[in-house]
């Protein structure tokens, strides 16, 4: 029972991971793969900011009378990853609004159809 | 005298050159702002060479800050000489991308697409010097951001597509990385890479950094091209344009080879990921599957792009070959190699650039007949066709030499076969465009006034990459002897860590 209890953080990482990657791999609309995509990284994302925590750690801000506190080292990595995600997440969309554009289709299955593969 | 802040420089300046490019605007100027970042970085990196090359490495702490709180960025000869092809590759690719652009991309993105380059510079040049894992992810996904754009810019809406995908795939492979590097930071609480390598091997065998070795180096082989995680890079290389392409081909997937290179010598220890993870073994099934699947579809492709991407990843084949051999030798050839690769693709795609300049094609069948009518542009791609295939005289057989000699010296035959087999597939695909070139006439359609040879701009690059082919395919005094101080000084840094209580 505690494996579940205990680890919970992970579970919910592990969960929402397994989603993400799913929805890459399965979906066939573009903008559903981003989603996907996002749902991934965010997974990663919790995965860092619950390891930064130390129990009975307060926030790491100096104030008196509290001796222990958080890790914050990776909630900072964490928010240079966030920006390159969005970034990612950018680039991807703006992909396929030139995909719409060119193929008149986000579907993956109707633009194959339309060129040979390679 | 080294400045103390040359270290840095080659990160700086092509990110500092890289949004004035974009405010520049015009063509010319971004194009004359771009070679001069660039090829400032390549003298920056050949001074660090040289010093690497004296003193071992080199370490840096940006802001001033040292290690354990800062950002370290550290240099060996390994970093120093892939740094040192990379910027190389990089301004003779600009020079290159000048006309090779005007008829592949859109007028009005060509500031944009120097912007892009110099961006995807910054990263490969970071990804080399960092001595930090988690800005190792920062600047790996820089650089493969600013390359989803490069791959994006062609006037074929194929590219689209193929940007698309290596988008997705590149994400996850970061993201496996990131994963990765995360778990190494649960289990020992730092991210600087030499503290990293102390504590891991402190940590006996743990499964949370058995975990974190894996997803980085299923991440890593996702970036490297690694088969069977190459999908993204036919389509990709296919569709780019072509400065694009040799840029790409000659350095991003290398640079991926030198991170797994790190993070298995540096970082985790050749004797934990070898020894007791098996990665050997996994690494070699996957290098000899690689050279033989990947030459055989690139000698059934009709777009010589295509051809070419597919000896790409069967290249990569070999520098991992040379990896898994877990030996000096080995790993020094497969240094060797990603340097040499560098020289031959780039000359390659350069060529096959120059023909899309004259021809606006690229299949096999717009190379009949371009012997007589191209001959310097032919001249160029034979002499690096030979260089792939493994010839003597020109730097593709050093390589291969090298790796066969660390095959034979495990007693290792049927390996040393294997090389050699796939240099018999190099043969075909090279062989076939080659006798499109020089035994054919030209078709009736093309008029044969109108096929000239290619401008002068796009011919000084590939020439120098050609002459450097044999350069150093015959002294290789240079190469060799970088190459194989950089696999000692990596090789000796595990064992110096295994020595340990």
């Amino acid at each position: 029972m505690s494996f579940v209890a205990d680890y919970y953080n992970y579970w919910v990482v592990v969960f929402l991971m397994m989603t993400g990657f799913y929805v890459v791999i399965s979906a066939n609309n573009l903008v559903k793969k981003i989603v996907g995509l996002n749902i991934f990284q965010t997974s990663v994302f919790m995965l860092y900011i619950s390891m930064g925590k130390v129990t009975n750690g307060s926030a790491p801000i100096v104030a008196e009378g509290i001796e222990q506190y958080s890790n914050p080292l990776p909630h900072v990595l964490i928010l240079t990853a966030i920006v390159v995600g969005v970034a990612t997440t950018a680039v991807g969309l703006s992909l396929i609004v030139r995909i719409k554009r060119a193929y008149g289709t986000v579907e993956e299955n109707e633009f194959q159809d339309k060129d040979d593969v390679i | 005298m080294l400045d103390p802040h040359m270290p840095i420089l080659p990160i700086l300046l092509p990110l500092i050159a890289a949004p004035l490019s974009l405010l520049l605007g015009r063509s010319q100027l971004s194009w004359m702002l771009a070679v001069v970042a660039s090829a400032l970085s390549f003298f920056c990196a050949l001074s660090l060479f040289a010093v690497c090359l004296d003193q071992g490495a080199i370490r840096y702490s940006v802001g001033g800050w040292p290690p354990p709180w800062g950002i370290e960025m550290r240099l060996d000869t390994a970093s120093a000489f892939i740094l040192l092809a990379v910027t190389a590759i990089s301004t003779l690719v600009l020079v290159f991308a000048k006309e090779s652009i005007a008829k592949e991309i859109d007028a009005d993105k060509h500031s944009l697409f120097f912007t892009a380059h110099l961006l995807c510079l910054t990263g490969l040049s970071g990804l080399l010097i960092t001595g930090d894992a988690f800005n190792l992810f920062v600047f790996l996904e820089i650089s493969s951001l600013a390359t989803y754009t490069l791959v994006s810019l062609g006037k074929d809406r194929r590219c689209l597509t193929a940007a698309f995908r290596y988008l997705v795939m590149g994400t996850i492979g970061a993201t496996f990385i990131l994963i990765g590097v995360g778990m190494l930071y649960m289990k020992t609480g730092t991210l600087n890479m030499l503290d990293l390598a102390e504590r891991v091997q402190a940590i006996d065998s743990s499964r949370t950094i058995n975990t974190g070795l894996a997803f980085i180096m299923v991440g890593v082989g996702v970036k490297l091209a690694l088969f069977p995680l190459h999908m993204w890079l036919p389509p990709a290389y296919t569709h780019a344009p072509s400065a694009v392409t040799a840029f790409l081909a000659a350095t991003a997937t290398k640079v991926a080879v030198y991170v797994m290179i790190r993070f298995i010598y540096t970082i985790f220890g050749a004797e934990h990921v070898f020894h007791e993870m098996g990665m050997d073994l996994i690494l070699l099934v996957l290098a000899v599957v690689a050279i033989f699947k990947c030459s055989f579809m690139a000698t059934i492709q009709s777009n010589v792009k295509t051809v070419l991407a597919y000896s790409s990843v069967a290249q990569i084949g070999y520098i991992i070959l040379g990896i898994s051999m877990v030996s000096v030798t080995g790993l020094m050839a497969s240094l060797l190699h990603i340097f040499n690769h560098a020289l031959m693709k780039g000359a390659l795609f350069m060529a096959v650039g120059a023909v899309f300049y004259r021809m606006g094609s690229v299949e096999v069948k717009a190379f009949q007949g371009l012997g007589k009518h191209m001959p310097l542009t032919m001249a160029a791609f034979t002499i690096a066709g030979l260089s792939i295939i493994g010839v003597p005289l020109t730097v593709g057989f050093v390589s291969k030499w090298y790796l066969v000699t660390g095959a034979l010296e495990q007693g290792n035959w049927l390996l040393s076969i294997l090389v050699l087999l796939g240099s018999l597939l190099a043969v075909i695909y090279i062989g076939r465009i080659l006798e499109a070139a020089y035994f054919n006439d030209l078709p009736k359609s093309v008029e044969a006034s109108s096929v000239k040879e290619a401008p002068v701009l796009m011919l000084i690059p590939m020439w120098v990459l050609v002459v450097s082919n044999i350069y150093f395919g015959i002294d290789t005094d240079l190469t060799i002897g970088a190459a194989t101080h950089a696999a000692e000084w990596l090789t000796q840094h595990t064992d110096a860590m295994g020595a340990r209580p």
